[in-house]
């Protein structure tokens, strides 16, 4: 696993938008770069990084409320579905891919993931750790499939459709030969440095090829 | 807001078909006010039948503009922001030049004799109008239906004259199932006795075959549900079936009546020419490379279709889009749900004035 790296934190981006993996976003890209963010939501991040760091912002989301949301917001983003829309980018065209609390919702993970890296030079993916403790002890005394706190759904409505944990990707990224450039791990609005695998709610990686 | 309806002329058009127009009229309105800078123009692009009157009340006719609901004072366009323009279509029959004009060479009108034109013949019109107002680029042309095509147009064979695009319910070419409504209105025209090859300005105009074609484009404006809505099976001003060809439905009835209002502000041979420009329209040119058609374009786009949609399908809004996202284009799409069916970019407004609004709020802090 990739030693995890300790940054300054510009609390204003997460404050603003009350997310810890957006505060870290916002840290990691570059001013002046071009940002496609998968599943971009009403393009709050989005709208912040064009504001904030100038830029080159697209954003696409499957709902058609949140796509138009975005857009009211002034950000280019447009209603797809990102297991199919990817195909359509040229090699490269991307500085930064952003897929932010979303990968598990994919249909074909490794897919979206080798695609984000060859639409961008670089992949940011946030996602929850379904290897924390409070998981796992749920499973462990409940018996039932785990909710936790950052996706509180019932097995049968959840949009979740791919578990993994930190340690899961850790591995798919060596087997895949992806460069993990830098990694951080969230327990709430705290940074963890210490067993992430157990400790961290969600993960942040900034990966390339 | 009262508005007036104004007229540029032009000496000469150069037409797509290899010939050209002289003494070019061009009736438009405008709203708002340009800035020093001359960097808030937006021209407004209108539909088959629509005309200059895009808002405000005219100060002819007493009556709001076609996309009131769309433009003024803090609406999506709005003009204490934006200077807003909107103009007749060349071959039109509301102020601007059109087969119902008098040809100046023989003082008579055009009728047949008028040329036939394209979709690029009339954003070319556009274009000389915009150079008399004496703007260079324009923040953004925005229009439903025939104006997303006008829009489309102005992006590629302008690139540097517009920052912004917005295509509504459009499509970048007439497919079969346009061309044939088209030509069933077209038919609707000509086989009316009074149509006489088209000399009917000093006699009965085709006043019955305009009208059946009319009919025909209301019926491809709604929806099935909109339709179903707004009518149901529900019989017009009587109890039980009239066991004869009178009205008998509420449908019956709406379509006849849109039908005379039509053609008491519309010219039949402007049915026939316009709708073929945009029978001829293809922004592929016959290539079919979509791509080739926008790699020149610099717009940013934003683009919607509506879910009712039928004579002009998102399919063919999200090809456009899938095109512009391939070339790293700057673009913004959504389809808008609506059960108002092709009309919806005319009357079902809420969410397209929120998305243009602040797509053009954007557009001005980037790129006026």
């Amino acid at each position: 696993m990739a030693a995890a790296e300790q940054i300054v934190r510009k609390p204003f981006v997460g404050e603003l938008l009350g997310r810890e993996d957006f505060a870290i976003i916002g840290d990691i890209v570059e001013p002046n770069s071009k940002v496609l963010d998968l599943g971009c939501g009403e393009g709050e991040l989005l709208q912040w990084l064009a504001e904030n760091k100038g830029v080159e912002a697209r954003g696409v989301e499957i709902s058609a409320t949140k796509a138009q949301r975005a857009i009211a917001r002034g950000v280019s983003a447009y209603q797809g579905d990102i297991d199919e829309v990817l195909e359509d980018y040229s090699d490269q065209a991307f500085d930064y891919v952003i897929l932010s609390q979303t990968l598990q919702e994919t249909r074909n993970p490794l897919r979206v993931l080798r695609e984000m890296l060859r639409v961008g030079r670089r992949a940011i993916v946030a996602f929850p750790n379904f290897g924390h403790w409070s998981v796992r002890l749920s499973l462990l005394f409940t018996g039932k499939a785990p909710k936790p706190p950052l996706f509180p759904y019932e097995w049968y409505d959840s949009p979740n459709i791919h578990f993994l944990t930190v340690d899961d990707f850790d591995q798919l990224a060596r087997k895949e030969g992806f460069t993990v450039e830098r990694c951080y791990f969230i327990a709430g609005r705290r940074r963890i440095t210490l067993l992430p695998n157990v400790l961290a709610e969600e993960a942040v990686y900034l990966v390339r090829k | 807001m009262t508005v007036e309806t104004h007229t540029a002329q032009f000496e000469s058009i150069s037409l797509e078909n290899g010939t050209s127009l002289s003494s070019v009229l061009v009736a438009y309105q405008t709203y708002g006010e340009l800035n020093a800078a001359k960097s808030n123009a937006i021209l407004i692009l209108h539909a088959f039948s629509g005309d200059a009157h895009a808002a405000g009340i005219s100060h002819e006719t007493g009556k709001p503009g076609w996309w009131d609901n769309m433009i003024g004072p803090g609406k999506a366009f709005d003009t204490e922001k934006y200077f807003m323009i909107c103009s007749n279509v060349l071959g039109g029959c509301q102020g601007t030049t059109g087969p119902s004009s008098i040809n100046s060479e023989t003082g008579c009108p055009y009728a047949m004799s008028f040329p036939v034109i394209t979709m690029g013949d009339m954003v070319r019109v556009q274009t000389k109008l915009i150079d008399f107002l004496g703007i260079e680029r324009l923040l953004a042309v925005a229009g439903g239906s025939m104006g997303g095509m006008q829009a489309l147009e102005w992006a590629v064979t302008y690139p540097d004259r517009v920052a912004a695009a917005v295509p509504i319910a459009t499509t970048a070419r007439h497919t079969p199932q346009q061309i044939a409504f088209n030509e069933v209105g077209r038919q609707a025209i000509m086989a009316d006795p009074d149509w006489n090859d088209g000399n009917y300005y000093s006699s009965r105009p085709p006043n019955r075959g305009l009208a059946i074609a009319r009919m025909v484009g209301h019926i491809t404006y709604m929806s099935d549900e909109s339709m179903r809505e707004k009518f149901g099976r529900r019989l017009r001003e009587k109890e039980k079936f009239g066991f004869d060809f009178s009205v008998d439905f509420e449908v019956e009835s709406y379509l006849r009546y849109r039908g005379s209002q039509f053609v008491s502000r519309f010219d039949a041979n402007s049915y026939l020419y316009i709708t073929k420009a945009e029978d001829y329209f293809d922004l592929t040119n016959g290539t079919g490379s979509l791509a080739s058609a926008f790699s020149k374009a610099k717009a940013r786009f934003l683009v919607i279709s509506f879910s009712s949609d039928w004579l002009y399908p998102s399919y063919q809004s999200q090809e456009i889009v899938r095109v512009l996202r391939r070339s790293n284009h700057d673009v913004a799409y959504c389809e808008l749900p609506s059960n108002y069916g092709h009309d919806a970019f005319l009357v079902d407004v809420a969410e397209q004035s929120e998305v243009v609004r602040g797509f053009l709020a954007s557009t001005y802090k980037e790129r006026a």
